[in-house]
């Protein structure tokens, strides 16, 4: 029997969840053990692929790639987390929100550089108007809250998934406080 | 002049003076009723919604704050219903503002945030409604920052009751309601404002803080205000 | 500016009585009885009088006059149309032509005045008029030879209920503040901030007969031990302010009100009050905190008003209606009031009708006249070509009742149990041309503006429901939507702190309990069957996001 397939994926967020999720030391070999990391910004591969049976999602969606993302990592996994609280409440890219997209550009592109001000329009996603958790979007089975969640309740819930247990009871098992 | 009244809290046969409230006779009893405007020293005002419990006989959920005891009174603090009640009333307040725990300097000192993890408030089903608020930074050592209140006004009865200065008031309805200083004019511009900061004590959450602050400082001194009000009605 | 016939002469032959109530004066009363007393004058017909006078019912069709000596009232007496007022004049020289016969025609033979009943006749600007159709002789009567325990004993005799919205017994209410020590003094308050959208009985009532009002708070000051009240009338309604000033000053004059009232030892002093805008202000508590000057909001009861209201005093708080019935009630009795009605809503009810309906006004029943009686037969039905599909009673906090209970009578226990309720009197009729997730969405939009956002269930609760609505009428709701809706209607009703909130979710009830099908083609079918609603594209799963 194949192992099952993990993912992991960063949309609008810092990768301090990425970070968290590598500090959990020695235990991270055995999830390497017990799944294959089948995508990742750890891992080498360009296309999310089909049939993953655990994905956890970091950041908030935030542009119209962020999106594109995320509705392809739903299609193609059975478990979705949304893997701190940027996914799970927008939290710090959703401060701009209050404001709007165009103010945050000209902000940052028109008005502090010193030289070259244009807002960049090539090759870059637009930004959606407001910038939202995960669930805003598609549907979400397992809130892992924390900025950043600790290692310790991240290899629990990766661990819980993998031995199969419901999404709902890992959900209760995992949760903790915002911030 | 208070007697002794006899009620069933939660099953659990109590005493109380006839002119405490449900609330208080809880307390001494070790039964917990999660509370957020209501503080100790304040006058009670039932705004939050979250002590409200079941009193048999009352088609009404009773805030148990404001709900003075009654002989033969049965009272259930804890139901499926209230739980979901309470959750619901905190989601609303995270969603009605714009709390980002994380960059907070209440972080892990909040009451509202304590309230989300003694829930398992784990996300929001309604939609963050991300009002454009300011952040009121003119007093010299304070700072009022709107995102982060939940309108409780712990700051406007402490500022009234116990420091008499009555800075604070509320102005606007509905969720446009805000804390306003001396008729809405800036905190620091405030001729009432004795700096006491009193209300940056009493502040549940991160909307009121001392400036120079940051993120996850422990900044509230709660407990203090009894003694302090005990000391006020003994100087009268 | 009463009769126009001099002390002492004969009594006018014929009466043009135009009214110069709020909507007639807006569409010009003012001028045409101008117009109309010099076309008297040079017709030469001395032996008319042309009076004004207060409300006369059919509020859309104004400006109104009635000429009482030939039983006929003549709608749209426009002041700049001359011919608007031929069948008029000839009617006052004695034609019987043109007009609505008042014994004929359902709107008004069909209606039962007790509140109203000078409303129209009298004019409100005059005590002398009141005076003489037996005003304040309940008052002198009280004063002079009732002990209070009697004259709250007839008013729990009549059988009156709260005329303000939810129904508590008026009598029992007296007794408990009666019961009070007050030891500080006792007030009398008059909840005259009449809010709900489509409700303006009060108005009309303050409008046409003040002193009714003020007679009936009078009474009930004797009957509780209260020498103060207040009138709390909202801001919006300056001519009722102005004319309840006027005949506060008046009262005082004569000696109905102020010290001494009607010679007796008993003294009353009564003051206004403005509201300034807040619909939260006619809840009881938030009213009390609104005249004490601080901000107008609720607080949670009890204590109630009876034993802690003003300053910390007994307070009774009634409704405009429900004083302006206690004249009557002490006139002819406790036992001739609880013999209009039913078995348990007593006396007649004043409803200001409104909506698709053809005679839109403020009319009085007496309860239990069924809801067919009022919108086909006094309210004449809809505009031809139009269906019937609902009628809104009891304002924001009220429900839709369908076509189904239409032959329901109108009293306190059946509405309630329909899942609407008696409320202040505000009916408004719905065609079928109305949405009714629309309405519901309507209602809620009123609520979350005018919740005073003192607590959390209604400050957030209402504007997550309206904003659910919202999405239904543009047709981008799911069913998770709507389940969503429900769950909150549930939890703000039950933990809301006041009325408002409490109330708040009822017009999203009682339209999904007898109007569900159409949400479900708004949601299901994108459609909304009534065709009002402007359905847009589909959105994503969460509100208020623009797609990408």
């Amino acid at each position: 029997m194949s192992k099952p397939k993990l993912a992991t994926i960063w949309l609008d967020g810092c990768s301090g969840c990425h970070m968290s999720f590598l500090d959990m030391d020695e235990l991270i070999l055995e999830v390497a053990e017990r799944a294959d990391l089948v995508y990742g910004p750890l891992v080498d591969a360009k296309e999310f692929p089909e049939g993953v049976d655990v994905t956890l999602v970091e950041g908030a969606v935030g542009s119209s790639e962020d999106l594109r993302k995320v509705r392809e990592v739903r299609e193609r996994t059975r478990v979705l987390v949304a893997f701190g609280d940027c996914a799970v409440t927008g939290n710090v890219p959703s401060l701009r929100n209050p404001i709007g997209p165009r103010a945050v550009l000209e902000t940052v592109y028109l008005e502090k550089p010193t030289h070259n001000a244009q807002i960049p329009s090539q090759l870059v996603p637009e930004l959606l108007e407001e910038d939202l958790p995960v669930h805003a979007w598609v549907p979400v089975d397992v809130y892992l809250t924390g900025c950043p969640p600790s290692a310790a309740r991240i290899y629990e819930c990766v661990k819980r998934l993998l031995d199969g247990e419901a999404p709902e009871t890992v959900s209760e098992a995992v949760a903790w406080k915002f911030g | 002049m208070s007697e002794v009244r006899t009620l069933q809290i939660d099953g659990k046969d109590v005493a109380a003076r006839s002119d405490e409230t449900i609330l208080c006779a809880a307390e001494e009893n070790e039964i917990h009723i999660p509370t957020l405007c209501h503080l100790e020293g304040l006058s009670d005002v039932g705004a939050c919604r979250l002590c409200v419990v079941e009193v048999e006989g009352t088609p009404k959920l009773m805030a148990a704050c404001t709900t003075t005891v009654e002989e033969g009174m049965k009272v259930t603090t804890t139901s499926e219903r209230l739980v979901a009640y309470r959750r619901r009333a905190i989601e609303m307040l995270f969603v009605e503002r714009n709390h980002i725990c994380a960059v907070c300097v209440a972080n892990n000192n909040c009451e509202l945030q304590a309230h989300a993890r003694n829930v398992g408030l784990d996300h929001f089903e309604l939609p963050l409604m991300h009002p454009a608020l300011p952040v009121d930074a003119s007093h010299e050592r304070f700072v009022m920052d709107h995102n982060r209140c939940i309108l409780c006004t712990r700051c406007v009865r402490v500022c009234d009751e116990v420091e008499q200065a009555h800075t604070w008031d509320v102005a606007g309805r509905g969720t446009g309601a805000r804390i306003v200083s001396d008729l809405g004019m800036p905190w620091g511009s405030s001729t009432t404002c004795t700096s006491c900061g009193k209300c940056v004590q009493v502040c549940p959450t991160g909307a009121l803080f001392e400036k120079g602050r940051s993120i996850s400082e422990p900044k509230a001194r709660r407990p203090y205000l009894p003694y302090l009000v005990r000391v006020k009605e003994r100087e009268r | 500016m009463s009769a126009a016939a001099p002390a002492g002469a004969q009594p006018p032959r014929a009466s043009a009585n135009v009214c110069q109530a709020a909507s007639c004066l807006a569409m010009g009363s003012a001028q045409v009885c101008r117009a109309l007393e010099a076309e008297v004058a040079a017709a030469g017909l001395d032996d008319v009088a042309v009076r004004r006078v207060g409300c006369l019912g059919l509020c859309a069709a104004g400006p109104l006059v009635e000429v009482p000596e030939q039983g006929r009232i003549f709608e749209r007496v426009l002041p700049g149309d001359p011919s608007s007022r031929e069948g008029l004049l000839a009617s006052l020289k004695g034609e019987a032509r043109g007009g609505r016969p008042v014994a004929s025609d359902p709107f008004f033979s069909r209606q039962v005045k007790v509140v109203l009943e000078r409303c129209g006749t009298v004019d409100p600007e005059n005590i002398d008029d009141y005076l003489a159709t037996g005003g304040y002789e309940a008052l002198a009567k009280v004063a002079g030879s009732m002990s209070p325990d009697e004259v709250t004993s007839e008013v729990v005799k009549s059988g009156l209920r709260g005329r303000g919205g939810a129904g508590y017994p008026t009598g029992l209410k007296w007794r408990t503040v009666a019961k009070e020590a007050g030891a500080a003094g006792k007030f009398v308050v008059c909840n005259a901030d009449e809010g709900d959208p489509g409700a303006f009985m009060d108005r009309s009532v303050m409008e046409s007969s003040p002193h009714q009002v003020l007679e009936g708070m009078a009474i009930a000051g004797y009957a509780v031990g209260a020498n103060r009240g207040y009138v709390y009338v909202r801001a919006e309604y300056p001519l009722a302010a102005e004319r309840l000033a006027l005949a506060i000053r008046q009262a005082e004059r004569r000696g109905y009100l102020g010290a001494r009232v009607a010679g007796t030892r008993f003294s009353f002093h009564v003051e206004l009050r403005m509201g300034a805008g807040a619909y939260v202000c006619g809840e009881e508590t938030a009213l009390i905190a609104s005249i004490q000057g601080e901000r107008g909001t609720p607080r949670p009861r009890p204590p109630y008003p009876a034993a802690s209201g003003l300053w910390g005093c007994p307070t009774l708080i009634n409704n405009v209606e429900t004083f302006a019935n206690v004249p009557s009630i002490i006139v002819r009795g406790g036992e001739w009031f609880a013999s209009i009605g039913t078995e348990r809503s007593k006396g007649t009810k004043v409803f200001s009708l409104a909506g698709a309906v053809k005679n839109t006004g403020v009319v009085e029943v007496p309860m239990g006249l069924t809801l067919r009686e009022i919108v086909f037969d006094i309210g004449g039905g809809l505009a031809p070509g139009r269906r019937f599909k609902a009628v809104q009673t009891g304002g924001p906090a009220g429900g839709c009742l369908p076509e189904e209970l239409l032959d329901m009578p109108v009293d306190y226990e059946s509405l309630t149990q329909a899942g609407s309720m008696m409320g202040s009197g505000g009916m408004i009729v719905m065609d079928d041309t109305t949405c009714m997730v629309d309405v519901a969405k309507f209602f809620m939009d009123f609520c979350r503006q005018e919740s005073c956002g003192k607590c959390v269930p209604c400050r957030v609760g209402t504007h997550e429901m309206w904003r659910l609505l919202d999405r239904m009428t543009r047709g981008v709701a799911s069913r998770w939507d709507l389940e969503q809706l429900e769950s909150l209607a549930g939890m703000v009703r039950a933990m809301s702190l006041c009325g408002l909130g409490q109330g708040a979710p009822s017009p999203v009830f009682s339209t999904l309990r007898y109007f569900r099908d159409e949400y479900v083609a708004h949601i299901d079918e994108h459609v909304c069957p009534a065709g009002s609603c402007h359905m847009g594209t589909a959105e994503p799963a969460a509100a208020g996001v623009s797609p990408a």
